[in-house]
């Protein structure tokens, strides 16, 4: 092991605490990969809290605008550990081209169709019933406020006004037919928290996290509604360090967050992750 | 945001509490302004919004991202957020003060390692401060500073801080709390937030954020004795490892452990972790996993301990209960508890007394019932027995919460229960390993022991085909007795009734017996409806930690044949509703999934199912070489 960070024990305990509980609760289970630094991380606290091995499905929702770089590193991946992986998309949409850019649709809507609907028809086709997904309280507002194990309504709905409470580590696994749960194992790390973790167990991740001529990206999403940032970092611990000292909001360089306001809110309370 | 100091001290969380209004979001939005811990853009991205929107900048939007939050101008969820100061980083909570909302307060403060209790100078000690202040208590919270928010409304008069000073301290006095300080402040103006406020200059103590400084992070009680409760036993190779998080002590390989409830003991063979530094230690706040030399039975719920120092074990819980539920806590109805990975079904045996919900000074004796948001004394009483410390000793197996239907409905902490002399409980208790081997008891048998259990309707035909199979066995020279379920509940089950935790408790003991009996190499027939997947799944797992062969037989006859046989006109009483919960009408039937063997009834003969039987079951019995 390359570096040690000791304040991230109590963080990896606590996540491998969660995943664990959600296994042994949930017999429908699946994780939700993006593909970015923190679905990977939590591949990797997957593998740490049931001995090395992955074991439930790994859906990834594709909406064919994907960075390709992040297909290649998904599908090596998927072969190394033995993943069962399960990929959703909304062909339909996908199909007719109403999408953004060059479709009809609004960055928001395009998100809103080719991640929640798609991540909607798989999770029914498949019957899950509880999923893992890897958002962090620090990376938005309404992230901000969820909980470990968030309920989902039938059509899919988060009422954010009314959560259930969460107490000492007692989490919601009783819940009516044709809800599911939301589990978030990662919701108390912090995106130097990812790094250093990164760094301390070298996880693989995705090269585009890497400064190439002075760019590179901090968030990855859809190639046309992500954009690079102004970076020298081209190693983990150069990454780590240039976190410390910046300013600027990690989801600054996703331009559906800023469509309007309140688009983000709009779209988790619809069911996005 | 990004807030990361350059120690690696653990992160602090502090959760901020208090009355509606009395200013806690403001005061967040005032600590992450003061100390520069905004991201670029915010806090002018936030001023325009309000010009847009017609309204005057407030701290508390920062902190109130819901849309709905903003509009109505009060805190609806707790959120979280980053923050950093030289000495470490924070985790702030800040949770709503809307006593409608007091369920996200509670889940913020359950969260907490401090607190920060606002009071409006202006308009002093109010309900939601003293039901937060016990909130604090009985959630544990021993850190508290109470900050008197809005001097800047009372023109920073001492008396009016001096006033709510000494009435708070008196409160938590009687709760047991000893505050760590009073601070007189304003986060609007930022008086004594991060710069001394020299209106305040009577004021001799700390400003808040060198106060902030000043709380400590828990202790991890590594010296403490054991506490591991088993969230899940894992089987993904050869290694069947026992999974959780150790809550309290060590332990190390070689170590005699008992696990409770139950107090069975074994000894730690390995302690397995991936990907990390091999160590024969794990110690406190550790998620690992642990394999045991001795194979005994062990399930998620079971709490591991040394041997000198046990839990409780206990059908009784006594408890000082918060309920958030929006029907009431009676002593009617039935409540899961979840303690620690344990669940039980509990009932309220006696609510002893309950805090008074507009002074929560004063107790009421005599209730028949807990309202939502009311805090009581009370005895829980559960039907399976189970194990727990007192509060002030362990925390993590000292409380639990209660789930009514879904939903997650109140919280409590268990005191006042006496421990059971070590001596008496740990060293009778072990397996004792006696001399014949099961080879020996095979060799003068002829045959190996195998449970053979039928599931299936009321009627489905198992007592008749178990007749018929033990007869045809007898006669093959096989050891076999039968179990059937009314048979045992003329002797060793006649306590237990017909309840979901009675049949779970029916089945067990079934199960246990079938095993002992298999160990002495009888082949074992077990007949019982046996309704539910869970209960034969379980008795399945007691069977494979034993080494004996298990063949579940699924006798399955469509639920109007069964209800056309009747033999034992049970069907017809239960259509009169002289029976409740009976299987297949008012109560499930969950069919085996993977059955090792289905029988057909209403078309497969009593001679032909046997066969079927014996063709599964003769290999399986056979001495082998």
């Amino acid at each position: 092991m390359s570096q040690r960070y000791p304040h991230l024990d109590k963080l990896e305990a606590q996540s491998v605490y969660i995943m664990r509980e959600a296994f042994a609760k949930f017999e429908n289970l699946a994780m939700l990969w993006s593909i970015g630094k923190d679905s990977n991380v939590m591949m990797w606290l997957a593998r740490k809290a049931f001995f090395g091995n992955v074991p439930f499905p790994v859906v990834h929702v594709d909406t064919s605008y994907k960075i390709p770089e992040m297909i290649q590193f998904r599908d090596q991946q998927a072969k190394d550990l033995g993943l069962d992986l399960v990929v959703g998309e909304n062909s339909e949409v996908l199909k007719a081209g109403n999408t953004f850019p060059n479709g009809k649709a609004t960055r928001v809507e395009c998100c809103g169709m080719l991640k929640k609907d798609a991540l909607q028809t798989i999770l029914n086709a498949k019957g899950y019933t509880a999923v893992f997904a890897g958002i962090r309280r620090d990376e938005e507002g309404t992230r901000a406020k969820e909980r470990y194990f968030s309920p989902r309504g039938k059509d899919f709905a988060w009422d954010f006004k009314d959560q259930p409470p969460e107490l000492w580590d007692q989490f919601k696994t009783d819940f009516a037919p044709d809800t599911h749960i939301r589990i978030h194992p990662l919701l108390h790390w912090t995106e130097v928290n990812i790094w250093e973790y990164i760094h301390q167990e070298s996880i693989p991740v995705v090269g585009l996290y890497f400064a190439k001529d002075g760019k590179r990206y901090r968030s990855l999403g859809c190639a046309p509604c992500t954009s690079p940032v102004d970076s020298q970092a081209t190693t983990v611990p150069e990454i780590i360090t240039e976190l410390r000292a910046t300013k600027v909001a990690e989801r600054s360089t996703r331009a559906q967050d800023a469509e309007s306001e309140h688009a983000f809110e709009q779209l988790r309370a619809q069911g996005y992750m | 945001m990004s807030a990361t100091p350059t120690s690696t001290e653990q992160q602090l969380r502090i959760v901020i509490v208090g009355h509606v209004d009395h200013g806690k979001s403001t005061f967040v939005g005032r600590l992450l302004a003061d100390t520069d811990s905004l991201p670029t853009g915010k806090m002018e991205a936030l001023i325009a919004s309000c010009k847009k929107r017609g309204v005057d900048f407030e701290y508390a939007f920062l902190m109130d991202a819901l849309q709905s939050e903003r509009d109505q101008n009060i805190t609806i969820d707790t959120a979280q957020i980053w923050f950093k100061t030289a000495r470490r980083q924070y985790v702030i909570i800040d949770a709503p003060g809307h006593k409608e909302f007091i369920k996200n307060m509670v889940t913020g403060a359950a969260q907490a390692d401090a607190a920060f209790l606002l009071i409006a100078a202006n308009e002093g000690v109010q309900e939601q401060s003293r039901r937060h202040g016990t909130l604090l208590s009985l959630l544990g919270l021993k850190q508290v500073v109470v900050l008197v928010n809005k001097m800047d409304l009372v023109g920073y008069d001492q008396k009016v801080y001096d006033g709510i000073e000494t009435e708070y301290r008196a409160f938590l006095k009687g709760l047991g709390v000893e505050p760590l300080a009073f601070v007189p402040m304003s986060a609007r103006e930022g008086a004594n937030v991060a710069v001394q406020e020299p209106k305040l200059a009577w004021y001799k103590g700390l400003t808040v954020l060198k106060q902030l400084d000043k709380f400590e992070s828990p202790p991890q009680p590594t010296d403490a004795a054991l506490r591991f409760p088993i969230q899940d036993v894992y089987r993904f190779d050869h290694r069947r490892i026992l999974g959780g998080r150790i809550e309290s002590g060590k332990l190390k390989v070689g170590d005699k452990l008992t696990f409770w409830p139950g107090g069975k003991s074994s000894t730690v063979a390995s302690i397995e972790r991936w990907s990390a530094a091999a160590s024969d230690t794990a110690v406190t706040g550790e998620s690992v996993g642990i394999t045991l030399s001795e194979q005994i039975f062990v399930e998620r719920g079971h709490v591991a301990t040394h041997l000198e120092s046990p839990l409780v074990q206990s059908h009784e819980i006594h408890a000082r209960v918060f309920w958030l539920g929006k029907q009431p806590l009676d002593k009617i109805k039935r409540y899961k508890l979840k303690l620690a990975t344990q669940e039980a079904e509990v009932q309220v045996k006696e609510i002893r007394s309950v805090l008074d919900s507009d002074s929560l000074t004063g107790k009421v004796g005599g209730a028949e019932a807990v309202q939502r948001n009311e805090v009581a004394e009370l005895i829980l009483m559960s039907r399976t027995p189970v194990a727990f410390d007192n509060n002030d000793l362990f925390t993590g197996t000292g409380r639990f919460v209660l789930v009514d239907g879904y939903d997650m409905s109140g919280g409590g902490i268990v005191f006042g229960h006496a421990y059971a002399d070590p001596s008496h409980v740990s060293t009778d208790i072990f397996y004792n390993q006696g001399q014949v081997t099961g080879a020996e008891r095979e060799k003068l048998k002829g045959h190996k022991g195998a449970v053979l259990w039928l599931t299936g309707l009321s009627g489905s035909g198992k007592s008749t085909i178990a007749n018929a199979l033990e007869r045809e066995l007898t006669r093959q020279g096989v050891h076999c007795y039968q179990l059937d379920g009314d048979n045992l509940r003329f002797g060793l089950n006649r306590d237990l009734g017909f309840g979901t935790e009675d049949r779970r408790e029916n089945i067990r003991r079934a199960a246990e017996v079938a095993l002992l009996f298999s160990d002495a190499t009888t082949v074992t027939l077990v007949s019982l409806i046996s309704p539910f997947r869970e209960d034969r799944a379980r008795a399945r797992e007691l069977a494979r930690e034993a080494g004996v062969p298990f063949v579940e037989i699924f006798v399955d006859a469509p639920l109007g044949v069964c209800e056309k046989r009747d033999p034992k006109g049970l069907y017809a009483k239960a259509r009169r509703g002289e029976i409740a919960q009976f299987t297949g009408l008012s109560s499930p039937y969950e069919a085996p999934e993977t059955p090792e063997l289905v029988l057909a009834t209403d078309t497969l003969s009593v001679d032909a199912s046997v066969a079927k039987i014996l063709d599964l079951v003769m290999p399986l019995i056979r001495i082998k070489g």
